[in-house]
């Protein structure tokens, strides 16, 4: 009796699980192409918001490599090409905020000057340090023309630490951050020049290191 | 019997609140009520996922037997969060950019489980349904109301960014009450989370007590 009973709850528990299971599949195989449909989009608009249309003819998603950043993280490089040539590169950066990780995207122009920089993910405290976000304000919108040797690396910091950039109200671990997050990328920059703009090696090589 | 629907509705949006009364689902109410625009994001998409799950397991009650109940209740909540995330993300991508961290965290709020523990389970498809989505909207209320004290008192603003969230349309609720730079940092971090909803709880007991009511207790739900 006893195990009769206990196959009876297992049929019953097996039974939900079978069918929301279906039911989880079938969605999931509904949706699948629209949401990567939505993520492909999304990482477009990011781009487009840091290498400006007029400077490329290639489509970015595709045009990309990836890399070891100087964290040893990997990251992929967008490469911008007009008639064949390099114009302009995007990758992803990183700083540390108040609340854990902030990921940024960052586009360059071939000589290491910022095209654009757009924050993709944070943690931040809404209302506080949420302000580098380009539609709550316009902070990072200052760091577009700027470059590695503009303005002189000691002074690639808040106004706090003795650097040029202002802090926003109620936060400077934010800015902080995200100053620190563009100065690394621009010296990956400096550094891997070469490869980053190497537009004959193309995905595969890089790909088979991994 | 007529179903006492009204009282049903009266449970789920005051008499019983799951936050002012029981004090269940605690860790999104903390987490996501650092603004009135988030909070109210997070309990409308927890009241979709109540009212749904309820229904569900209140259509199949006769099937679930007692001792495997709780693995089928997890596991329709966490179906339902699930649905949810992935038609959202698929058809609804604007929102789900904002929403979409909360969704998964859904899953963590007690508040769902428990209503399908103590309503859901013994009774008929459509109670269950109205029950669920009450319940929900309950704590849709009461997450907007903590969030919306701790956005006055920490930043100056009311329904900040809510035209981001929910389109244009809502532009009309973005307030700005207190100048810049006044508000009070501590309300908006963690600490004031628990305070105002300390202060919140005080207030829902006292009108109760002034409506000359005897004070309901939470019962023997604990919070997790």
């Amino acid at each position: 009796m006893k195990a009769q009973r206990m196959l009876r709850h297992g049929v019953i528990l097996g039974t939900f699980c079978l069918g929301f299971g279906i039911v989880l599949a079938i969605s999931d195989s509904i949706t699948v192409d629209d949401i990567a449909a939505r993520a492909l989009e999304d990482r477009l608009n990011s781009l487009s918001e840091v290498i400006p249309a007029s400077i490329h003819d290639n489509n970015l998603v595709t045009d990309a490599i990836t890399m070891k950043n100087e964290r040893d993280k990997e990251i992929t490089v967008y490469r911008a090409t007009k008639g064949g040539k390099v114009t302009g590169i995007a990758y992803e950066i990183f700083g540390s905020g108040y609340a854990g990780q902030m990921k940024l995207m960052m586009g360059l122009d071939t000589q290491g000057k910022i095209l654009g920089v757009r924050v993709l993910a944070h943690k931040e405290t809404a209302g506080l340090g949420d302000k580098m976000e380009v539609k709550k304000s316009d902070w990072i919108l200052r760091f577009t023309d700027l470059s590695l040797g503009n303005p002189p690396p000691d002074k690639w910091k808040v106004k706090k630490d003795g650097g040029q950039f202002d802090q926003f109200t109620g936060a400077t671990i934010t800015p902080r951050g995200i100053i620190d997050a563009i100065r690394s990328g621009l010296e990956l920059f400096a550094a891997n020049k070469e490869q980053m703009m190497d537009i004959a090696a193309d995905q595969a090589p890089m790909k088979e290191a991994h | 019997m007529t179903t006492p629907y009204k009282t049903i509705v009266r449970d789920g949006l005051w008499e019983n609140n799951g936050v002012l009364a029981m004090l269940l689902g605690l860790c999104p109410a903390m987490a996501m009520t650092t603004s009135a625009t988030n909070a109210l994001g997070m309990g409308l998409a927890t009241a979709v996922v109540m009212a749904a799950s309820s229904m569900l397991v209140g259509m199949f009650r006769s099937r679930i037997t007692q001792e495997v109940r709780i693995p089928v209740f997890i596991l329709v909540i966490a179906s339902m969060v699930t649905l949810v995330d992935l038609f959202m993300n698929a058809w609804m991508h604007e929102l789900y950019k904002v929403l979409g961290m909360f969704i998964p965290l859904i899953v963590s709020n007690c508040l769902p489980l428990a209503r399908l523990e103590s309503f859901a389970g013994k009774n008929p498809t459509l109670p269950a349904l109205v029950d669920g989505l009450f319940m929900g909207l309950g704590f849709t209320i009461a997450l907007t109301l903590i969030g919306a004290v701790r956005e006055i008192v920490g930043v100056g603003t009311l329904f900040a960014d809510a035209s981001l969230l929910f389109g244009p349309a809502f532009k009309f609720m973005e307030m700005r009450l207190l100048p810049t730079d006044t508000g009070i940092l501590m309300m908006v971090l963690p600490p004031g989370g628990f305070l105002v909803l300390g202060l919140l709880v005080v207030a829902k007991r006292m009108l109760d007590v002034r409506a000359g009511k005897a004070i309901q207790m939470g019962g023997a739900h604990s919070a997790a």
